[in-house]
C-alpha cells in the first residue's frame, strides 16, 4: 500500500496500459480482457485509499513538460485530500461500471472498443484528479472529452448517435476554448502554470486579471459541466450506452467543472464576482431543469436533466463560497446517480423500451433494481437519513447563508427534484403493468454493482465528517436548514404520490391543459431550436459562402488572373502557341539566368 | 562530418539506382522502398552523432584547388525536419505502390524531391538554400502535372508560377544578404547587422517566398489545387514537408539576418496568422471534396505556425517546430488516407461516402484518430504546438489573439463533421470496399506512432530544438 501511495502516477497508468491492453487483444480476446479491466479502476482507487489510509507522503512526479529557453511548462501529478478522496470515488464508481458492463454490452459488437476506451476514460480522469498542473489538467479534460466522444458515438451507425457525439464534442469545446485562455490569461500573468503557485500568486494579481481568469476558467466548467447555456449537449448524450452516462456523463466527467473550482479555489476565492456569476447561472440550471426533467418521458432523459440540475446545486455552492459542500455533493451524487442510471440500465436491459410509459410495475419482477433504485432516488429527493439529505443540505446551509436568493431557488429546485424522482419511481417500478413481454431480473454481473452503489446511495452520508476533517470546513446539520430540507422533500413526494400514483396520465392531462406552456418545457424551452437557428445555420451558410464566393470566385479568380495575363503577354513576345509547357521552360530559363547571374558575380 | 551529407546523398544514390536499375515496376518499387528505408537509417545517424556535438555538424565539400562547392550542416532547427522528411519519403513510397504509369519515373521524381528538400534544411549555403528551393519546384511541378488528378495541368502550372514568383521575391532579399554582408554566402557566418532599412527590404523580400510557400492567408490560393490534384504521394510530400519550407526559411535566414525588421513585422505576422487559423478553418468546413477540406486544414494549421513564429520566443520557435513536425505526420496520414479511399472509391465527393467507418473499420479508425490529432487533441502530436503557440501569442498581443479561438472550435467542426458524414451512419453502397491492406497499415503506423510520442512527449522535439531556438530567442531581441 504504501508502493501505492508513493507512486500517484500508477492510477493513471494501470486503467490507460489496461485500455491499450484491450485494443491491441481485439474481438476474441475481450471476452477474457474485460474482466481484466475491472483492475484498471481498482488501482484507481487503491492509489486513493492508500493514501487516506495513512501514508500521507507527498509523493509527487513532476517533469519539464513543454521547455524552451529557459521558460518551463511542468507537467505532474500527487495526491493530496482532494485528489486522494477524487480517486477513490472515481476507481470504485468506475469499477462497478465496468463489471455492469460485462453483463450489460455482452451480446454487443466492439466490445474491445467498448472496453478499451473506458479505461482509457478512467485514466484521464485519474489524471485529471491528480494533476498539479494546468497544462496536465487541460490535457486530461481534453482526452475525457474524446473518450465521451467515442462512447457516445458507441453505436455510430445509428445517425442520432453520431450527431450527439458530435455535438457533445463541439459544445464542450467551446467552453474549452475559454479554458485554453484562461491558462494563456495565467501563463502571462504567472509565468507558471503548476497550480499551487499560480493559487500562490492569485492574491496578488489585479482585480480584472483575477476576475478575467476566474470568467475563463469557468466558461470551461460549464461546458463540461453541461451548465446553461452550454447544458444541450447532455440531453443528447443519452445515445450511448447506459452504463456510459452513468460513469461518464453523471458520476464523473460531467462533474469534472465542479472539480476545477475546487481545486483552483485560491482564484475563485478572491474572484467574487465570478463567484456570484456562478452561484446565478447553477441556480437557474438548478431550476430550469429540474422542471424539464418532470416533463421527459424517456428514463435516461430524465435522469440526464436530473444531472443538470445537481450539478447546478454544486455550482451554488462553490459561488456560495464553500467548495467542500459542494464537493461533498459531488461524492453523493456520483453514487446515487450512478445508481440510478445502472438501474435504469438493468430496465432499459429487461424491458427494451426507455419509454416511462410503457414501464409500470416492474417492481415485482426486478426485485433487486427496484430496491436499489428506490435508495438512489430517495437519496436524489433528499430524504434522511440517505446520503443525498446530508450532502444537499450542506449545499442549501452554504447557499441560504451566503446567497440567499440562490438558496431559496434550490429549495424550490429541491421540491421539484423530489417530485421527479418521485414520478419516475412510480412509473416505472409501481402501479400495473404498461409493458408486454415478462421482464426479468438481470443477472448477478449487473445487479452486484447496482447493491455496491446503493450502499454508497444510502450511507456516504457518514462520510460528511471525515471529509471534514480532510478539507476542512464544517460537518454537522443545521437545524433550520435541515428543516427547509425535509419540507421540500416531503412536499414534492407528497406531490408526486398525489399525482402520479395512477400511471402516467397526467402527463397527457396537463398537456391537453397546458398546451404550449407544457409543450415548451417539454423541449427544454427549445433551446437547442435557437441553436441551431442562431448558430448552426449561419456557420455552416458562412462557410459555404466563404469557400464557393469569396476563396474560389473571388480570390482565387483574382489571383489566377495575373498569371494567365503574364501568360498572354510571354505568348505574345515569344510568338509561341503550344501551351503552358512553354511559360514552364521559359521561367526555368530566366530562372536559370538568374542563378548563373549570381554564380558569376560571386566569384564561385 | 560526412554524415551531414547522407540524408541527401542516400536518395540521390537511389534515384540513380532506380534510373538505372529499374526496370520493371516492381524492381523500381523495391528499389525506392531500400533507398527510402536507407535515407531513414542515414538520419538517424546523423541525429545520434548530432547528439554527441557541440549542437552543429557541418560538412563542406571541396572542389578543385579547394573551393567549397557545397556546404551543409545539420543543427536543432533543420534535423527534425530532416528526420519528418525521411519520413514521409518513405510513406509516400508506400503510397505510390498502385501507381501503374511511368512508374520508373514516378520514384526517380519521388527521391529526386527528398534530396531537394533535405538540402534546402541543411545547406549552410546561401546560394545552395537558394537552388535546393527552386530545385524541389521541378520534381513536385512533375508529380503534380503527370500523375494528378483531372486539372493536374492546371495545378501544377498554378503552383509552379505562385511559388516561382515568391522566390524570385526571395532571390533578391539573398542578394542584399549577400551584397552586405560583405559577399559571404556562407549561412552561419557572423556579419554586421544590416542598416535598418536594408532589414525591412530582406525582411520582407525573404518573406515573399517564405509567407507563399507556407502558405499564409492571401497567397494560399496555389494549395487547395496542387493539394487536391497532386498524386496521394505527391500531396504527402507537399503538405507534410515542402509547406515547412517556409517556416523553416523564416527561422533559418529571414529572422537572423533582419532581426530588427522582423521585430517590426511580427504584428503582421501575428495577425496573418490568427487570420489563417480562422479562415482556413472555415474555408475546410466549406469544402464538399474531402481532399480540399484536408488542403484547408493546412491552411489552418501553417496560421498556428506564422504565429508561433511572430511572437519571437524561445518558447514560440519551439511551439512552431512542433507545429510543423506534427502537421507533416498529421496531414501527411490524411492525405494517404483519403488517397487509399479514392483509390477504393474513386471519388472525393462527401456526399457520395458514407459509412466508412462501418464498411472499412481499420481505414475509419486510423481516420478518427488522425481526425482528432489533427484538432489538436492532447496527447496527440498537434496539442502541445497549438497550446504553445496560444499561450506565448496571448503573452505577448493579449485579448485580440482569442480570435484564434475561433479557429480552434471550428478545426473540431470540420474534423468532426467530416467523420460525421463520410465515417458514420449506416453502410453505403460504395463504401463496398477493401480494408487497408497490410502495407497500408505499415504506412499508418509510421505515421501514427511518432503522432502519439509527440503528443505524450513533446520534449523530444524541444529538447534537440533548446539551443539553436534559444540562440534565435537572444537574435531576434528578445521581447
Amino acid at each position: 500500500m504504501a508502493y501505492l501511495a508513493a507512486h500517484p502516477l500508477l492510477a493513471v497508468v494501470v486503467p490507460a496500459a489496461l485500455g491499450l491492453v484491450v485494443m491491441a487483444g481485439g474481438r476474441r480476446a475481450v471476452r477474457a480482457l474485460k474482466w481484466i479491466a475491472v483492475a484498471g479502476p481498482l488501482a484507481t482507487a487503491l492509489v486513493g485509499i492508500a493514501w487516506l489510509g495513512g501514508d500521507r507522503a507527498a509523493a509527487a512526479v513532476q517533469a519539464d513538460w513543454l521547455a524552451q529557453g529557459g521558460a518551463v511548462m511542468t507537467a505532474g501529478v500527487a495526491l493530496d485530500a482532494l485528489s486522494a478522496v477524487m480517486l477513490v470515488v472515481v476507481g470504485l464508481v468506475s469499477a462497478c461500471v465496468v463489471v455492469f458492463s460485462i453483463g450489460y454490452m455482452a451480446e454487443e459488437d466492439g466490445q474491445a472498443r467498448y472496453f478499451s476506451v473506458i479505461s482509457l476514460f478512467v485514466g484521464a480522469m485519474a489524471l485529471l484528479v491528480t494533476a498539479t498542473s494546468l497544462v496536465t489538467l487541460f490535457v486530461a479534460w481534453e482526452v475525457m472529452g474524446a473518450c465521451s466522444y467515442l462512447l457516445i458515438g458507441f453505436w455510430y451507425r445509428k445517425p442520432s448517435a453520431a450527431d450527439a457525439a458530435m455535438k457533445a464534442f463541439l459544445v464542450t469545446r467551446i467552453g474549452d476554448v475559454g479554458l485554453l485562455f484562461g491558462l494563456a490569461l495565467l501563463w502571462r500573468e504567472t509565468g507558471t502554470l503548476v497550480i499551487a503557485d499560480v493559487l500562490a500568486a492569485a492574491p496578488a494579481l489585479g482585480a480584472g486579471v483575477v476576475t478575467a481568469a476566474a470568467a475563463l476558467l469557468f466558461a470551461g466548467a460549464v461546458g463540461k459541466s453541461a451548465q446553461f447555456p452550454l447544458h444541450v449537449w447532455l440531453p443528447d448524450a443519452m445515445e450511448g450506452p447506459t452504463p456510459v452516462s452513468a460513469l461518464i456523463h453523471a458520476a464523473t466527467m460531467v462533474a469534472a467543472g465542479v472539480f476545477l473550482i475546487a481545486r483552483m479555489w485560491g482564484l475563485f476565492e478572491v474572484a467574487e464576482t465570478v463567484r456570484v456569476a456562478i452561484a446565478a447561472i447553477g441556480a437557474v440550471t438548478a431550476l430550469f431543469s429540474a422542471m424539464v426533467a418532470i416533463t421527459q418521458t424517456d428514463i435516461k432523459k430524465v435522469l440526464a436533466y436530473s444531472t443538470i440540475s445537481q450539478l447546478g446545486f454544486m455550482f451554488v455552492a462553490l459561488g456560495a463560497g464553500v467548495w467542500q459542500a459542494a464537493l461533498f455533493h459531488l461524492v453523493t451524487h456520483a453514487a446515487f446517480k450512478a445508481l440510478l442510471f445502472l438501474g435504469s440500465g438493468s430496465v432499459i436491459h429487461a424491458t427494451h423500451t426507455q419509454d416511462v410509459r410503457e414501464m409500470g410495475g416492474l417492481a415485482r419482477r426486478m426485485p433487486v433494481t427496484a430496491a436499489t433504485w428506490c435508495a438512489g432516488a430517495l437519496a436524489l429527493a433528499g430524504v434522511p437519513p440517505l446520503a443525498g439529505f446530508f450532502s444537499k443540505d450542506a449545499v442549501l446551509h452554504a447557499a441560504l447563508g451566503h446567497m440567499p436568493l440562490a438558496g431559496w431557488a434550490l429549495a424550490l429546485a429541491s421540491v421539484l427534484t423530489a417530485l421527479y424522482a418521485t414520478r419516475v419511481t412510480l412509473l416505472v417500478f409501481f402501479g400495473e403493468p404498461r409493458h408486454d413481454g415478462a421482464p426479468h431480473e438481470s443477472p448477478l454481473v449487473m445487479t452486484l454493482p447496482l447493491v455496491a452503489l446503493g450502499i454508497g446511495a444510502a450511507g456516504l452520508g457518514a462520510a460528511a465528517g471525515p471529509l471534514a476533517v480532510l478539507w476542512g470546513g464544517e460537518a454537522g446539520l443545521d437545524a433550520t436548514v435541515a428543516a427547509i430540507s425535509v419540507v421540500a422533500s416531503a412536499l414534492g413526494i407528497g406531490a408526486g404520490v398525489a399525482l402520479y400514483r395512477r400511471g402516467p396520465a397526467l402527463d397527457t392531462r396537463l398537456a391537453e391543459k397546458l398546451g404550449g406552456t407544457y409543450a415548451f418545457i417539454a423541449e427544454a424551452y427549445r433551446i437547442d431550436a435557437l441553436y441551431d437557428r442562431a448558430v448552426a445555420r449561419p456557420v455552416r451558410a458562412l462557410a459555404r459562402w466563404l469557400a464557393d464566393r469569396l476563396d474560389r470566385r473571388g480570390l482565387d479568380r483574382a489571383v489566377e488572373g495575373l498569371p494567365s495575363l503574364a501568360e498572354r503577354a510571354g505568348r505574345l513576345v515569344a510568338s509561341l502557341q503550344t501551351g503552358e509547357t512553354d511559360l514552364y521552360v521559359a521561367l526555368m530559363a530566366i530562372g536559370l539566368v538568374a542563378l548563373i547571374g549570381v554564380a558569376l558575380w560571386m566569384g564561385v | 562530418m560526412f554524415v551531414v551529407a547522407l540524408p541527401v546523398l542516400v536518395p540521390l544514390a537511389g534515384l540513380a539506382l532506380v534510373v538505372l536499375l529499374g526496370r520493371d515496376d516492381a524492381r523500381a518499387r523495391v528499389l525506392s522502398v531500400i533507398a527510402t528505408l536507407a535515407t531513414i537509417a542515414a538520419s538517424v545517424v546523423l541525429l545520434l552523432e548530432w547528439r554527441g556535438s557541440d549542437g552543429i555538424l557541418a560538412w563542406v565539400a571541396e572542389g578543385p584547388s579547394a573551393v567549397p562547392v557545397a556546404r551543409l550542416a545539420a543543427d536543432g532547427l533543420a534535423l527534425p525536419l530532416v528526420l519528418l522528411t525521411a519520413l514521409l519519403g518513405f510513406v509516400a513510397v508506400l503510397a505510390s505502390w498502385t501507381v501503374t504509369s511511368r512508374v520508373r519515373t514516378h520514384y526517380a521524381l519521388l527521391l529526386a524531391l527528398q534530396a531537394a528538400v533535405t538540402t534546402v534544411f541543411l545547406a549552410d549555403d546561401l546560394v545552395l538554400f537558394y537552388v535546393a528551393w527552386e530545385a524541389v519546384l521541378i520534381p513536385m511541378f512533375f508529380l503534380i502535372g503527370g500523375w494528378g488528378h483531372e486539372r493536374r495541368r492546371h495545378a501544377a502550372m498554378k503552383f509552379f508560377l505562385y511559388t516561382f514568383a515568391g522566390s524570385a521575391l526571395m532571390l533578391v532579399g539573398l542578394l542584399l544578404i549577400i551584397f552586405w554582408g560583405g559577399g559571404t554566402t556562407d549561412l552561419g557566418a557572423e556579419v554586421e547587422a544590416l542598416p535598418t532599412h536594408v532589414q525591412t527590404a530582406v525582411f520582407w523580400l525573404l518573406a515573399a517566398g517564405m509567407l507563399v510557400k507556407l502558405p499564409v492567408i492571401g497567397v494560399h490560393t496555389w494549395l487547395p489545387d496542387a493539394h487536391t490534384e497532386a498524386p496521394t504521394a505527391g500531396s504527402v510530400m507537399l503538405a507534410g514537408v515542402l509547406l515547412k519550407m517556409g517556416g523553416y526559411g523564416l527561422m533559418r535566414v529571414a529572422v537572423p539576418y533582419a532581426p530588427q525588421a522582423f521585430a517590426d513585422a511580427a504584428w503582421v505576422l501575428a495577425v496573418l496568422g490568427v487570420g489563417g487559423i480562422v479562415y482556413g478553418a472555415f474555408l475546410a468546413f466549406g469544402q464538399t471534396d474531402i481532399k480540399r477540406l484536408v488542403a484547408y486544414s493546412s491552411v489552418a494549421h501553417m496560421g498556428f505556425v506564422v504565429l508561433a513564429i511572430a511572437t519571437g520566443t524561445a518558447l514560440g520557435y519551439g511551439a512552431a517546430m512542433l507545429g510543423m513536425v506534427s502537421h507533416g505526420l498529421v496531414a501527411g496520414l490524411l492525405f494517404f488516407l483519403v488517397g487509399a479511399l479514392y483509390e477504393r472509391t474513386r471519388t472525393r465527393e462527401m456526399a457520395r461516402l458514407r459509412g466508412l467507418v462501418a464498411a472499412v473499420p481499420r481505414w475509419g479508425g486510423v481516420f478518427v484518430f488522425a481526425t482528432l490529432a489533427s484538432l489538436g487533441l492532447p496527447g496527440l502530436s498537434g496539442f502541445p504546438g497549438e497550446f504553445l503557440t496560444l499561450a506565448e501569442a496571448f503573452s505577448r498581443w493579449g485579448g485580440w489573439i482569442a480570435v484564434a479561438g475561433v479557429g480552434v472550435v471550428m478545426a473540431a467542426v470540420y474534423g468532426l463533421a467530416a467523420v460525421r458524414r463520410i465515417g458514420h451512419g449506416a453502410d453505403a453502397p460504395e463504401a463496398a470496399c477493401r480494408d487497408l491492406t497490410g502495407r497500408e497499415w505499415l504506412a499508418a503506423a509510421v505515421l501514427g506512432l511518432p503522432i502519439v510520442a509527440l503528443g505524450v512527449a513533446p520534449g523530444l522535439v524541444l529538447s534537440a530544438t533548446e539551443r539553436a531556438f534559444s540562440a534565435l530567442a537572444a537574435i531576434g531581441g528578445g521581447f
